[in-house]
């Protein structure tokens, strides 16, 4: 008997947990991504990569396939797959082959896209990363080298389309993952982590909305237990927003098919934003035969130790050694760990408090809490953060050093980030927001507080927390918030007896 | 004879047309001739005789202006080695200053925004362009009868003569280059070889060329047949003559083609006179069997007593495979081109079909203006090979089919390399039999196919080859085939011009001419 690929996958997936059922069944997910990789030129031809040019402006005589024109490759796009490769922990393969995926469309020039089938660059290897604080694996096919298509303008002509062939010829990797994804918010978050990865290595632009990373998601469900279901394969998912929504239709739509007693045709559909539901554009019966076989117009691509090696040498530290170093070195959780490593630029801001002084777990604190809170509602990067480390530093230091409370460090921080003021100590100045470092004074508040609040203090004597609370509350009043709320629990306490 | 300006020629006793290359770039480079009177002779003469039906493209301006730059930096004593020299390309090569159609109309009166690499070579050696010779649509055919272009003269299309006997095929696909060479229509001619494109014609046509080893030349600028055959070479009156070519039309091309060699441009002249004492010169028997018409043997086993005469020892071997080769070639060259013909589809240059969309028609205007470009626009014999080699790559036949036919090609590789451990070089016929009459084949692809197999074995394994006139029968010339090993182009001029000197085959030309 031989084994299908439907078997391989079947035995891969075999004993893996599964994810939430919905409504009892189990979703399986695997994902194929385009990431656009970030060359100056085309992946077999010199013609420049930018995006947004003038309609066939930077098409060459390659691009446009003219007689007599060969592709040559770009060592840079090779070299990006390997740093991916090098990433995840793949295995680069010394020996891959480019081969022609045939079919007709007016906006593909040579009637074939180049691409890599039988022999990728990148073999295997895997994407971790955390749904929630859950920890997750998912197992990578591949990732092969292959050149865009240009794109065909359908609206901008009356009765013609109009071919615009600046994208042919872009480099791409696409990279396949194996179906091992339970949940649209496990999908989510493995896009997430692919796309943190691609842009912190450097290979790709992350740019969604130029189309420079795109995600086709194959779904299918099961009822626990059985062979794989059917799968039909969402594509071009261009933001994590509409990626969340067009999974979770199409999970819904298919256990309403089952459950309606109808069996899922393998098909590829588009999701439509505006309607909110997926739509078949093909199905397997008009699948084309691409009669891919080697180009021989390409060498097999070699690639020797010695260059994985100097690619190596050139690899940044990825995000996942990052939280692990950040979590051992300083205490971090493994889940704040990872929201420090987001993107190399927070990693960056973080780096730079603590190498002027911060203590890292406050300034992990405000980095994922207060910052990221205002960055996103004000969908700011961090570099835009107006607010720097070093300023962040000096705050922490005078929360550390008991100069202010948490609070009054509240005031002081809204106060850098509205542009109110620059230097830390000036603003605690301006703002009279010291802590009170004198304990007679402080004695004298407390006393005043409860010389007028005795039925708190017949409470807590009762044995109720909540009076003893009040009591701090209003010492902090007093003091006008200056108060050290360490030491007015102690005097407080020492009071009270 | 010149119509030159300045008659400085007229002392000399041979006509212009008559000389090689070696010999006119001589007379050019000592201001015996002028490059723009030896133009303009050729160009008479190609008119003259274009009932031949060589040439498609000619352009005089672009011609003359050539031989003035050449005049130019003669005189100003900076003569590249080519200076001056009039040749002309086979049209399958792309050229800025003339109209490629590489023989089909999807191509008609296409023009190129750049030189193929081997013409810009040829042209920065100094050589003068005369305009663009016929050939099989698309390189593909072996009797230069699939043309689909008019040539010059004609309002059709006409497959191109054979000078020797006018009723004859010249042999493809550089049918319109072997012409032009034998009758002395140009002093070279530029080809090109995917399964013997160069060697069978010049074998036809009596004159000299060399395909060198895949890679050698670039491909960039060549109309693609199929790609990892493709190979450009000289067609000249002699091997000196192709030395002098090849040199110039090789070396590497790593910016534009990727299966171009790494090897340094060589000059294939300095080893013409080497001594052949000892060289081991071997036959396959599959070669000389009950195929090969009896006075092409004659002429294949004259030409070894002659090799034996001058000092080289006949070695008998094997190329077991030989038949096989072509069901090799025809299924691995189809599947090839019947990728490399998709760009040609009416969206972004060539022939569109003009009235393409029936409204009753359930298929798209998009597949309905396919349909109509490609059937208007290709001929029979390249439709014939786009369906073969589609179906050979197609799901469930590409094992048994492609797959298959590689693994046969890697075989028949291996062979050359264990006959080379017994022979430095092989020799049999180019052709089993002279050129035939035009129209012979009649609708019989199939009696072309089997015609290549002597020269299909070489391509399929990249090794370098060449046809050198070696007699004739019944009045037509028979080609002797030299193969060497990988890169041993030197060798094989070596020993085609060490026989030339010894014979004047390739002096002979056809009555008229």
């Amino acid at each position: 008997m031989t084994t299908t690929q439907q078997d391989i996958t079947e035995q891969l997936q075999a004993g893996r947990p599964t994810g939430p059922l919905v409504r009892g069944f189990e979703v399986i997910i695997g994902f194929e991504t385009h990431a656009q990789l970030s060359t100056a030129s085309k992946i077999f031809s010199r013609a420049s990569t930018a995006f947004g040019a003038e309609p066939n402006t930077q098409a060459c005589a390659v691009d446009l396939a003219l007689p007599g024109t060969l592709p040559v490759m770009n060592k840079g796009a090779v070299e990006r797959a390997i740093k991916l490769g090098l990433a995840l922990g793949s295995t680069i393969a010394p020996r891959s082959v480019f081969a022609r995926k045939n079919y007709f469309y007016p906006d593909l020039p040579k009637g074939y896209q180049i691409s890599q089938f039988e022999i990728p660059v990148v073999q295997g290897g895997s994407v971790s990363f955390f749904v929630g604080d859950e920890a997750r694996t998912v197992r990578l096919v591949r990732a092969h080298l292959e050149e865009d298509a240009g794109k065909s303008l359908h609206e901008d002509f009356v009765g013609q389309s109009g071919i615009d062939l600046n994208r042919a010829g872009t480099p791409l990797l696409e990279i396949v993952t194996e179906p091992d994804m339970r949940s649209t918010a496990e999908a989510v978050a493995y896009a997430r982590e692919l796309h943190k990865i691609v842009t912190w290595i450097g290979i790709c632009d992350g740019n969604m909305q130029e189309g420079s990373f795109r995600c086709d998601a194959n779904v299918s469900v099961r009822r626990p237990g059985a062979k794989l279901g059917t799968r039909r394969e969402i594509k071009n998912l261009n933001s994590f927003k509409f990626m969340q929504q067009a999974i979770d239709y199409e999970i819904r739509w298919q256990i309403e098919e089952i459950e309606d007693g109808r069996a899922i045709q393998q098909a590829t559909v588009l999701f439509d934003p505006d309607t909110g539901e997926t739509r078949a554009m093909r199905t397997k019966e008009d699948a084309a035969d691409y009669r891919y076989f080697p180009d021989p117009d390409l060498p097999p691509l070699a690639i020797a130790a010695e260059w994985i090696e100097r690619v190596r040498a050139q690899m940044p530290e990825l995000p996942r050694a990052m939280a692990e170093r950040y979590a051992s070195e300083h205490g971090l959780s493994a889940y704040d760990a990872a929201q420090l490593t987001q993107s190399p630029a927070l990693a960056h801001y973080f780096q730079s408090a603590v190498a002027a002084g911060a203590n890292a777990k406050l300034a992990s604190n405000w980095i994922t809490g207060e910052i990221a809170r205002r960055l996103n509602q004000q969908d700011i990067a961090i570099t835009e953060a107006p607010v720097g480390a070093a300023q962040l530093a000096a705050l922490i230091a005078r929360i550390g050093d008991g100069t202010v409370s948490n609070n009054a460090a509240r005031q002081v921080f809204d106060a850098l980030w509205t542009g109110e003021g620059r230097d830390v100590d000036a603003l605690i100045k301006a703002k009279g927001l010291k802590q009170m470092s004198d304990s007679g004074a402080l004695e004298k508040i407390v006393d005043g507080v409860l010389a007028t609040n005795q039925k708190n203090i017949d409470e807590y004597r009762a044995g109720k927390d909540r009076a003893f609370n009040a009591l701090v509350g209003q010492v902090m009043k007093a003091s006008q918030g200056k108060a050290n709320p360490a030491q007015v629990n102690a005097l407080l306490k020492s009071k009270l007896g | 004879m010149s119509t030159g300006p300045v008659s400085t020629h007229s002392e000399m006793t041979a006509p212009i047309h008559e000389m090689g290359v070696a010999a006119l770039a001589g007379a050019l480079r000592g201001g015996r001739l002028s490059a723009v009177e030896a133009a303009r002779h050729q160009l008479d003469r190609m008119r003259q005789h274009q009932a031949l039906g060589a040439f498609v493209a000619v352009d005089e301006d672009l011609t003359l202006a050539q031989a003035r730059a050449a005049d130019a930096r003669i005189a100003a004593g900076d003569a590249a080695p080519l200076a001056g020299v009039p040749i002309a390309h086979k049209d399958i090569f792309v050229t800025a200053g003339l109209p490629t159609s590489a023989g089909s109309r999807i191509l008609a009166g296409y023009r190129s925004p750049f030189d193929a690499t081997v013409v810009r070579r040829l042209a920065e050696a100094g050589a003068v362009t005369l305009g663009k010779l016929s050939c099989d649509e698309f390189a593909m055919g072996s009797a230069n009868e699939n043309v689909a272009v008019p040539a010059l003269g004609f309002d059709h299309a006409v497959p191109a003569r054979n000078p020797w006997q006018t009723d004859r095929i010249p042999g493809g696909s550089s049918g319109g280059s072997a012409v032009a060479v034998a009758a002395r229509l140009a002093a070279a001619a530029t080809g090109t070889d995917t399964g013997g494109s160069i060697r069978q014609p010049a074998s036809f046509c009596g004159v000299t060329g060399i395909k060198p080893t895949y890679g050698r030349a670039s491909r960039y600028g060549m109309v693609a047949f199929a790609s990892s055959l493709d190979q450009a070479g000289p067609m000249a009156r002699s091997a000196e003559d192709c030395a002098l070519l090849l040199s110039a039309m090789c070396g590497p091309d790593p910016d534009r083609d990727s299966t171009s060699l790494d090897r340094p441009a060589e000059d294939f002249s300095l080893r013409l006179a080497d001594s052949l004492e000892g060289l081991r010169i071997g036959v396959p028997r599959e070669f000389l069997g009950d195929g090969v018409a009896p006075g092409v043997r004659a002429a294949v086993e004259a030409a070894l007593s002659e090799y034996e005469k001058l000092g080289a020892r006949r070695v008998e071997i094997t190329l077991p495979l030989t038949q096989l080769s072509i069901p090799v070639y025809y299924i691995l060259a189809a599947a090839e081109a019947s990728s490399n013909l998709s760009r040609f589809d009416g969206v972004k240059f060539g022939h569109r079909a003009s009235n393409y969309a029936d409204p009753s028609s359930r298929k798209s205007a998009l597949e309905q203006m396919y349909e109509s470009t490609r059937e208007e626009g290709f001929g029979d014999e390249v439709k014939r090979r786009i369906m073969i080699g589609t179906y050979v790559l197609s799901h469930g036949y590409y094992d048994a089919y492609y797959l298959q036919a590689q693994k046969v090609r890697r075989m028949i590789a291996n062979d050359f390399q264990q006959a080379f451990k017994h022979c430095d070089l092989i020799a049999g016929p180019a052709a089993p039999t002279v050129a035939w009459k035009l129209g012979a084949h009649g609708d019989d692809p199939v009696a072309d196919y089997l015609a290549d197999i002597f020269t299909l074995p070489a391509s399929l394994a990249g090794l370098p080859g060449m046809s050198v006139p070696a007699g004739f029968d019944d009045g037509m010339p028979v080609g002797l085939q030299l193969i060497g090993d990988y890169c041993a182009e030197a060798r094989l001029l070596n020993a085609a011009h060490r026989f030339q000197e010894a014979t004047d085959w390739h002096l002979r030309k056809p009555a008229g001419f």
